[in-house]
């Protein structure tokens, strides 16, 4: 289809970069950051021809490339995107460039190191998201827990190691039992395609079995209640562009996971079981939003926050039984999967940009917690109407790109059931409550204490990143047609496979 | 498998000039082994530093030699059927001299720090890999003995070579004593089975020996598994393994670890595979419950270990189970995969002793734990190969342990095995555990009072090669494994 392999650079490009950005050793710090930022650089003007080449009409793979990896395990090198993996690639290139500014020279400690692994973190999870093949997926799927454990346990606060042997055990325990799912697919269908998979017929108890354990990685990674209990945690010890990362990418690869294995591979076990991921979500938003609101510390506030909005994810994408049961046909689902994806998008600027914020507060008063602060406004004005735009943001304003992702969910879930929709839009009411009471205590009021008052404004460097953001957060919250158009002939694709039954007909039961 | 008509044939040839070439590898290995413990006696001092030069020789000749053998690729009986040479032993033949070398390499400094340089050590390790290539070519239930008594005995000195050490005569005396029941169980089990069947023959037992339900077949086959477990260190067989990898000079820890871990392979392969293949169902359900009490056991007690050799014997424990898990499923699929978590297994063990040993110093082991407490900020290099090697044995991409894990676990759903899986996937979670802990004391913790890595720039070198083998095994494993299906067809 086209001759130059944009889906391999934008995965093996970042991680040469970070090999690179490793070699440069931390005695030199001026040459790690510069050949970081220029492959995190580079890899987003690699993603330049990704978008601009994308042709939005069409739900199958597109920049394809195969080749033949193991051929003794009938696994292949096979990569592809369609509408549903093409924005998670734009937003994890978009993204990792923030992180590494930020990391500029707040990290003093094995800079090299720390801008390596995000580097390399970078493409590999761009390498989840380009995988069409299962056992592709699983390798790059893994192998980012290695950089992430170091991330968090190197950099991070007091408590990182706990905290990252957690992360570590949590998201290890849920994907092996994926694994197993995955190699009992393979058997069936002698190939690690995820399309075959997803083509491939199966009974009803089978996929009652593979629907639950796929779910186990995926929850354990989203993070759903009541398997969400490492993610406070790893936010709180990992540093910012930690915190960022998993906030913006890695929580969007359970949601992503859902999206391209759980739905499309067991459709007849997600219909059977969408209560389950129903109600959990709706526990997510509802329960986790009340948590959220009773948190001191910034970072686990905005933490719970995100466990709140993934909910929202998981809930507009689980919606479509419903609807399909209430009306009879499965338009208004889409409008559901739309939403959920969009929420990935937008949660994920939204929250990278909250977690950098918190940095920036962090790196000059060395607290995260609410009461260190208060009348932030009066010395860092500037700072204070990016954060208070991304707090708004946060909690759904219309003009922001949270409003859209929020709109659309809840105005699918009326299709289904009118206390579906009332259940859900609580959020817009908690999520009001927690992120204005945040600003309310952070920003505005008097100033707080002395150190409060000796707080520098936005250096240039943070403005840059900042602004950046927030100009992408307001320019998809006035304008998101483009990335709906974008994923449209893939959702419509989605949904029909999650509507249509697997159960093969002989086998009925 | 091969049809009984040819293998009479290959018999009918008897001992004949020609057919002998095909055990040059070990003619060559016992020759070299006693005219270097000759040089090591009758040399003057001064020469005596080039026995492990002299020792490199024979194994690279050795290499060659294998390698040329590997060539023709077909079966061959020879000494009356006691001796098989296939591709199989011509690969494991090939991987174990490597894996010899790459530990002689390993040990050098180490023996000269602590004025171990007597030839013994080398004239040991050929004479125990002499007892593993029996092994690897045993048809015949006395070639199988013979191999394993060469190589335990060899073993057994190896362990107490370290004469002033408490610790290791301890260790030793007990790897003796437990190892000679588990001999004197394998023969027992050995005289049922040819009391029954009339034969020594392993591929003709495996054809008369149809029926197992009778009881003398029975005790016969549970017997044979018995010390093969032992061999193994597997649960409940495995005491002697933690006292021995602590008690044993480092050195020899990493050949128990590594050389002597390819003589359990073999041994099982000839054994139980080929020996028993008309019977699988009498032996795969022993050898399923001992693999998953050998991960179980390895796993949980590895977690509570302070002393990295210690640790890394459960961890053998536990890995044991698995290559075990892949002779459960009792068909190609799984001994192919076995196999190839051996080798992979053998790579990243050489690379975990390898960095011990590398960093020992005169009067200092380096084998606790906290030992490596801030590895990364004192050596961010050798940090980083310590971390490949022990993610790698914790079983996650990009590293060859995932596929090694993998491929088993494959083995065991395409044999319907799905609760064995599961149980492999969620116990090697736990074992994950122990492995990051000491990525954990590398990488998070400050360092300690520990004196800089020693410089040694070939020994890093060499580990790093080792380290990026891990790597690029991991990233392209297709050919390694294709080998694997290829020599176990």
């Amino acid at each position: 289809m086209q001759s130059i392999a944009w889906l391999s650079i934008v995965i093996w490009l970042p991680i040469g970069a970070g090999i690179v950005t490793l070699a440069m050793g931390d005695a030199r710090p001026r040459a790690a950051r510069w050949s970081a930022l220029v492959g995190s650089l580079a890899t987003l003007v690699a993603c330049v021809p990704l978008y601009v080449g994308f042709r939005n009409g069409t739900a199958s793979y597109q920049f394809v490339e195969r080749a033949n990896w193991i051929p003794a395990l009938h696994a292949q090198y096979y990569l592809g995107v369609d509408g549903i993996s093409l924005p998670l690639i734009l937003l994890t290139a978009f993204v990792t460039v923030p992180v590494v500014i930020a990391g500029w020279t707040v990290i003093e400690r094995r800079p090299s190191q720390y801008f390596a692994s995000f580097l390399i973190m970078e493409g590999l999870m761009i390498g989840v998201f380009a995988a069409a093949d299962a056992l592709l997926f699983y390798f790059f799927w893994e192998a980012m827990l290695i950089p992430m454990f170091i991330i968090i346990g190197v950099w991070g606060g007091p408590r990182r190691v706990y905290a990252t042997l957690k992360f570590f055990l949590y998201t290890f325990l849920g994907s092996v039992l994926m694994l197993v799912a995955l190699i009992y697919l393979y058997e069936k269908t002698g190939s690690y395609s995820i399309a075959a998979m997803q083509q491939l017929p199966l009974a009803l108890t089978v996929q009652r079995w593979i629907f639950l354990a796929f779910l186990v990685a995926f929850a354990v990674k989203v993070p759903m209640w009541p398997v969400h209990t490492w993610l406070p945690d790893a936010h709180v010890e990992a540093p910012t562009g930690g915190s960022v990362i998993l906030a913006a990418i890695m929580l969007k690869m359970g949601g992503y996971g859902l999206l391209r294995f759980s739905l499309p591979i067991t459709p007849d076990a997600s219909r059977e079981l969408d209560w389950l991921i129903l109600l959990l979500s709706l526990i997510a938003i509802i329960y986790i939003a009340f948590v959220a609101l009773v948190q001191t510390d910034m970072k686990k506030l905005i933490a719970y926050s995100s466990i709140a909005h993934m909910g929202f994810v998981t809930l507009g994408a689980f919606l479509v039984f419903l609807i399909l049961a209430a009306t009879g046909t499965s338009d208004g689902a889409t409008v559901g999967m739309d939403g959920a994806q969009f929420q990935m998008i937008s949660h994920g600027l939204i929250s990278g940009a909250l977690f950098l914020c918190i940095g920036v507060m962090y790196d000059r008063l060395h607290t995260r917690d609410i009461s260190a602060y208060g009348g932030v406004v009066n010395v860092m004005p500037a700072f204070a109407a990016f954060m208070v735009l991304f707090a708004l943001a946060n909690s759904g304003l219309p003009g922001t790109s949270g409003f859209v992702g929020e709109f659309l969910v809840i105005l699918s879930s009326f299709r289904a059931s009118f206390w579906y929709a009332l259940l859900a839009a609580t959020i817009l009411i908690l999520g009001a409550a927690y992120n204005l009471w945040l600003i309310k205590r952070v920003i505005f009021g008097g100033v707080a204490n002395d150190k409060v008052a000796h707080m520098q404004e936005l250096n240039g460097r943070e403005f840059l990143v900042l602004g950046v953001l927030a100009a992408s957060v307001l320019l998809l919250g006035v304008w998101p047609a483009p990335l709906l158009h974008m994923m449209d002939a893939s959702v419509q694709h989605l949904v029909q496979q999650a509507v249509a039954s697997k159960i093969p007909a002989v086998a009925l039961r | 498998m091969i049809g009984p008509g040819v293998v009479g044939g290959a018999v009918g040839a008897g001992i004949g000039a020609p057919s002998m070439l095909a055990a040059l590898p070990e003619m060559l290995l016992a020759g070299a082994a006693c005219l270097i413990l000759l040089f090591d006696v009758y040399a003057d001092p001064a020469r005596r530093a080039l026995t492990p030069t002299l020792t490199m020789v024979v194994l690279l000749a050795g290499v060659l030699l294998t390698s040329w053998f590997a060539m023709s690729g077909h079966r061959e009986l020879l000494f009356d059927g006691l001796y098989v040479s296939d591709p199989l032993a011509s690969f494991l033949k090939l991987v174990a001299f490597a894996t010899m070398a790459t530990v002689v390499f390993y040990s050098q400094d180490y023996l000269e720090q602590r004025g171990m340089r007597g030839g013994e050590y080398y004239v040991l390790c050929l004479t125990a890999l002499l007892g593993v290539f029996v092994l690897i070519s045993a048809n015949s239930l006395l070639t199988v003995y013979l191999g394993i008594e060469l190589l335990s005995l060899s073993l057994y000195s190896m362990v107490a070579f370290d004469r002033d050490s408490g610790i290791a005569a301890e260790a030793a005396i007990k790897y003796f004593v437990l190892g000679a029941i588990a001999s004197g169980v394998l023969l027992y089990g050995m005289s049922v089975l040819y009391g029954l069947t009339g034969t020594l023959q392993l591929d003709s037992i495996g054809h008369l020996v149809r029926h197992g339900t009778d009881a003398g077949v029975i005790i016969g086959v549970a017997l044979v598994v018995v010390a093969v477990a032992f061999k193994f260190g597997a649960v409940p067989f495995h005491m002697w393994v933690p006292d021995v990898y602590q008690g044993a000079p480092t050195s020899v820890t990493l050949y128990i670890a590594t050389v002597s871990n390819l003589g359990s392979f073999a041994l099982i392969m000839r054994l139980l595979a080929h020996g028993l293949a008309g019977l699988p169902a009498l032996w795969t359900q022993m050898i399923m419950a001992i693999a998953v009490l050998s991960l179980l056991i390895g796993n949980l007690i590895a977690i509570s270990q302070s002393n990295l050799k210690r640790m890394l014997a459960y961890s053998a424990i536990a890995n044991a189970g698995f290559v075990l898990l892949g002779f459960a499923t009792g068909d190609t699929a799984g001994y192919q995969a076995a196999l190839y978590f051996t080798v992979a297994y053998v790579l990243t063990t050489l690379g975990a002793f390898g960095m011990i040993l590398m960093l020992a110093r005169r009067g200092y082991e380096h084998e606790e734990i906290a030992d490596f407490k801030g590895l990364a900020a004192r050596d961010p290099l050798l940090a980083l190969l310590m971390l490949a090697l022990m993610f790698s044995t914790a079983g996650v991409p990009p590293f060859v342990g995932f596929w090694a894990k993998l491929w088993i676990i494959q083995a065991l759903l395409g044999g319907a095995h799905v609760w064995a899986a599961t149980f492999a996937v969620l116990i090697s979670v736990v074992g994950a555990f122990y492995y990051l802990r000491v990525v954990w004391y590398m990488y998070f913790e400050a360092a300690g009072e520990q004196p800089a890595a020693p410089p040694r720039a070939r020994m890093r070198f060499i580990l790093a090669l080792n380290a990026a083998g891990v790597l690029l095994l991991g990233l392209l494993p297709n050919a390694l494994l294709n080998i694997c299906s290829r020599v176990i067809g």
